[in-house]
């Protein structure tokens, strides 16, 4: 049976199965629209706005290791969808979003909601694909799949002109069994001699750390992870990006590293001899200056991508391939292996670490019980929604003060879990990246928790939220500020407090929530934080926005001193340097 | 230090454009560029030259293996190679720009009372050497081709 481009490219989607298509229909779209009426392979979700397309289609993939699908129009529709596409792409997350273009015959004169898709999304993608010819469709989107989901992943964007989806023209459909490009073949095989190299250094080491990062969520390597930890017994520390690639509540493990990472773990990685970095690329918001990152460790690096490797910090050892396979294989040469571990050596490494965990460690149990009857801490915000949850939810972010109180009291065992734009640090992320995960999971709880100025960039997705029976819960950490740009402020220029306050003109987030369809819930007092947090997860079937309101004076620490600091200049609290 | 990267990419719309984008993204510059169809036509070779650490070569190299349609790429400058460029050059009557161009392989292509059309090839430290010599005086138009090269010896750049 022959079928036309837009039939073409549902065929084809269903093949790859695609349970779910985040989008916003436009003019050059509609033909391809006609075609998702008359399937239902693939349910459509009608978004409103392209960013949340994008995001929802981001959240999906995070939690599900699937790749996400949107679809937008060309012009607006294409430059809308750009902030999810960059948000992607920085911490390559698989996404294949489609474009619709206008018709051939008008590209490049300017016409009517005509903009260059591929040249504007060109330095944020992986790969595109402009269609040609309406009989490539099938093609496209088999290679666009491979290529966004193998290697580092990443997004890839089809853009498809509306004539090539004429419903008259109709061509045969052919998949082919497998994909196979002559200029990608990324590697998958670590290197067997590299991989005897590091197992040496490692076996050496004498103060060595495990620096995990989102590569080994994306690689699907967390148990291959802990694995190698139950051989080695190293202090393991995750990236913001890898938190629950090592279950938190694990001994060895230290919590975050970097900028807002744990006193423990950014000691550890300076005084570290060996940094055994897994999937993890040395981002500047974890090395600090990188002249002075960790100056008696030698490092052994694995990634998927080589262009990671020695890119920010020189790597001693470089192993190229995926990370599970790397893992496998290094375990499987650490157990051959005649050195024995100094275990000493490591018995006084780990005690070190405990001593300064002790000394300036987040310290739940004061947050806890610090305030009584006055303004919430904001950690206890997270404290308790860990509690309320048993730490078993999925939790999307948004960008600042709440999502670094998020990464540090919110405890991850599990991968997957925790969904938030480390790269790009995207505002407008938490709620749409949150409708992709329910989608996904709709029995599973998932908590958005975001500040009243993130969520403000995104709130149209409530009413999406409705539309699908969506009941996730959202945390609004309400500190009646741009919480992180304040506390900059703060710090480094004079307390002024430029363009980040707006306390008068905030919404009324209660009947905000209401007026969307759902329920909306306000909380002033730490008496009553507890209380309606359980009444808002009773509510199994709404949506609940739940509006706390903070002590808007607190500040997240510790916080490497920067410029010119290593990992081990930390401010431990408001003027306080360890 | 100046380095001649040898590119071979697939032929296909926006396959170069990806090329002298990430130069930009990635905060480098490119000096001379050229680039054209090989073999069967499929795919493209492009000779970039740019300047640059040993680290930086070696992260424009990794970059530009990590776009898709790019096959192929090789650091000629890491071993002994061929290079040269070709240039156009068209100047009033002089005959110390004929006898510069004359020096460098110089053809004579048109000749007129009032101008005249010369090309040239060698190494292009010599091309740039000449083009310094030749100044401004009488000279109306130059084209340069970009630097082109091979490895000297068995290495070959090929799928």
């Amino acid at each position: 049976m022959k079928l036309s481009g837009g039939d073409l490219l549902m065929r084809a989607l269903k093949d790859e199965g695609v349970k779910f298509i985040f989008g916003y229909p436009g003019g050059a779209a509609l033909h391809i629209y006609d075609s998702i009426f008359k399937q239902n392979a693939c349910e459509h979700i009608l978004v409103r706005h392209e960013q949340g397309a994008t995001h929802a289609a981001d959240g999906y993939s995070r939690a599900t290791g699937k790749p996400g699908v949107a679809l937008v129009t060309s012009g607006p529709g294409a430059t809308n969808a750009i902030t999810g596409l960059a948000t992607a792409y920085m911490d390559s997350i698989p996404l294949v979003v489609i474009s619709g273009q206008v018709q051939s015959h008008l590209i490049g004169t300017d016409s009517f909601q005509e903009t260059d898709m591929i040249g504007i999304s060109r330095p944020i993608v992986k790969h595109s694909f402009i269609v040609q010819n309406t009989q490539d469709i099938p093609r496209i989107i088999q290679e666009a799949f491979h290529i966004a989901t193998t290697g580092r992943p990443g997004p890839v964007v089809i853009d498809i002109p509306k004539d090539k989806t004429d419903p008259s023209k109709l061509y045969e459909y052919k998949r082919a069994k497998e994909v196979s490009l002559r200029s990608y073949q990324p590697r998958v095989l670590p290197h067997p001699g590299q991989i005897k190299k590091a197992s040496k250094k490692i076996l050496s080491a004498e103060r060595p750390v495990i620096y995990a990062g989102g590569g080994v969520i994306l690689g699907n390597a967390h148990k291959e992870l802990i694995s190698l930890n139950k051989l080695l017994k190293a202090p393991v520390t995750n990236t913001l990006m890898g938190l629950g690639a090592y279950p938190a509540k694990d001994k060895y493990f230290m919590g975050m590293l970097g900028m807002h990472g744990t006193y423990q773990a950014n000691m550890a990685m300076h005084n570290a001899d060996v940094i055994i970095a897994i999937g993890a690329r040395f981002d500047d918001r974890i090395t600090n200056t990188p002249s002075m990152f960790a100056p008696n460790a030698k490092i052994v690096h694995i990634d998927v991508d080589p262009a990671s490797i020695s890119k920010i910090i020189n790597a001693d050892i470089p192993i190229v391939g995926q990370v599970k396979e790397s893992l496998l294989a290094l375990i499987k040469e650490i157990k051959r292996s005649k050195i024995k571990i100094d275990s000493e050596a490591l018995d006084n490494w780990n005690i070190q670490i405990s001593k300064w965990r002790a000394q300036h460690g987040l310290n739940h149990d004061l947050y806890l019980s610090k305030i009584k009857s006055s303004m919430i801490a904001p950690q206890v915000v997270v404290q308790e929604l860990y509690h309320a949850t048993q730490g078993n939810a999925f939790v999307t972010s948004d960008v600042g003060q709440h999502q670094m109180f998020v990464a540090q009291y919110y405890h991850f065992n599990k991968p997957r879990r925790w969904i938030n734009s480390g790269g790009l640090g995207t505002m407008g992320f938490g709620l749409p990246a949150a409708m992709g995960v329910k989608l996904a999971f709709p029995k599973q709880e998932v908590v958005c928790v975001t500040g009243e100025g993130s969520i403000q960039m995104c709130i149209q997705e409530l009413s999406t939220c409705l539309q699908y029976n969506l009941p996730i819960k959202i945390i609004n950490i309400n500190n009646e500020a741009l919480g992180m740009v304040r506390q900059w402020q703060d710090m480094n220029y004079g307390g002024r407090h430029s363009a980040s306050t707006y306390a008068d003109s905030l919404p009324d987030f209660v009947k905000l929530a209401q007026s969307y369809g759902h329920v909306g819930m306000k909380v002033t007092k730490q008496s009553q934080l507890k209380k309606t947090l359980d009444k808002a997860f009773a509510m199994k079937d709404r949506l609940v926005f739940i509006d706390v309101y903070v002590d808007p004076n607190e500040h997240v620490y510790p916080m490497l001193v920067a410029p010119n600091g290593s990992m081990k200049d930390m401010w431990i609290k408001k003027n306080t340097k360890a | 230090m100046k380095r001649i990267i040898s590119i071979l990419i697939e032929n296909k719309p926006g396959a170069l454009a990806r090329v002298v984008g990430l130069f930009h993204q990635r905060g480098y510059n490119i000096e001379t560029l050229n680039v054209g169809p090989v073999f069967d036509g499929s795919y493209s070779r492009m000779t970039v030259t740019t300047r640059g650490s040993e680290n930086d070569v070696e992260q424009i190299t990794k970059q530009i293996n990590k776009i898709i349609d790019v096959i192929k790429v090789s650091d000629l400058t890491e071993g002994d190679h061929h290079e040269y460029e070709f240039i156009m050059i068209k100047f009033k009557q002089s005959e110390k720009i004929k006898k510069i161009l004359k020096s460098l392989n110089g053809k004579i292509h048109e000749k007129d009372k009032d101008a005249m059309v010369m090309s040239a090839w060698g190494p292009s430290s010599d091309i740039e050497v000449a083009i310094r010599d030749i100044g401004k005086a009488n000279l109306l138009e130059i084209a340069r081709s970009g630097s082109i090269g091979l490895h000297e010896g068995e290495k070959v750049l090929k799928i």
